[in-house]
């Protein structure tokens, strides 16, 4: 899937990979799309949790070993 | 003996990236507002309080902090070293630092090996500090409001706190947001 910019939140911990997002979003406009890649294995749920308050679609998300991958469109 | 083969196959054609099921984004009422009291001043309270309040802020809640009593020690700038007006609020500040950069442990301080230590691996495990985490606040809109008495007692002034706080107010205020349907969190 195309993507309109991408985070590199690997490594980073609870709550910093949902903190940047946020800040990744902010210089974006709505309907584009940004890609994360994360490692803290309580991002899964968080970022579900985040993308329905805010209402930020997840529109893919994937696992690939130890790293995540989400897809999320802006609201 | 075929279960077996079967199994091995299927590993062997597993794609290298595992698709996940999507969550669902739609929420059936609108979030609401959140109103953290930091009341404590330990190094790990004050941790919690500003990973929360960052959070909240970057998941589009309204969200204020009332900052009371011990908690006001984390918003006096870092690099005040005595603050208060007479002699007692002068030695209060000598006797415990205050600035959020200070901040000592609950259990296990050790005369400042605790933190010394505590900071060493949140480095090594990309945890951000309370300081970095209050500066991500600030910037997602969360307001932190000083405790008028609390700055009276203390002998604190606006000039002493970090920049961007709001108005002091009291505890009326607070149990006013309350009311109004604020989520209450006590820290």
């Amino acid at each position: 899937m195309n993507f309109d910019k991408e985070l590199d939140a690997r490594g980073l911990n609870c709550p910093l990979p949902i903190l940047r997002a946020k800040k990744s979003l902010n210089d974006m406009q709505s309907g584009q799309v940004l890609k994360i890649v994360a490692t803290d294995p309580g991002s899964v749920k968080d970022f579900a949790a985040w993308s329905k308050s805010t209402g930020n679609e997840i529109v893919e998300q994937s696992q690939d070993g130890s790293v995540f991958r989400f897809v999320l469109r802006k609201k | 003996m075929t279960l077996v083969a079967e199994q091995a196959t299927a590993e062997t054609v597993k794609p290298a990236t595992d698709p996940m099921p999507v969550p669902d984004h739609e929420h059936e009422a609108p979030p609401r507002d959140i109103l953290i009291i930091d009341y404590s001043g330990e190094l790990e309270k004050t941790w919690a309080t500003m990973i929360l309040a960052s959070t909240a802020g970057a998941m589009g809640a309204k969200t204020s902090v009332f900052v009371t009593f011990w908690g006001l020690q984390n918003f006096v700038k870092d690099e005040r070293r005595i603050t208060g007006q007479n002699w007692m609020q002068k030695m209060m500040s000598f006797m415990q630092r205050p600035g959020i950069s200070h901040r000592k442990l609950s259990k296990m301080n050790f005369f400042g090996m605790g933190p010394w230590m505590m900071g060493k691996l949140a480095k090594q495990y990309n945890v951000a500090s309370p300081k970095e985490l209050l500066e991500a606040a600030q910037l997602m809109g969360v307001e932190f409001i000083p405790c008028q008495m609390t700055m009276d007692m203390f002998g604190l002034t606006r000039d002493d706190l970090i920049d961007g706080m709001g108005e002091p107010v009291g505890a009326a205020t607070v149990i006013g947001m309350m009311q109004d349907g604020s989520s209450p969190l006590f820290i």
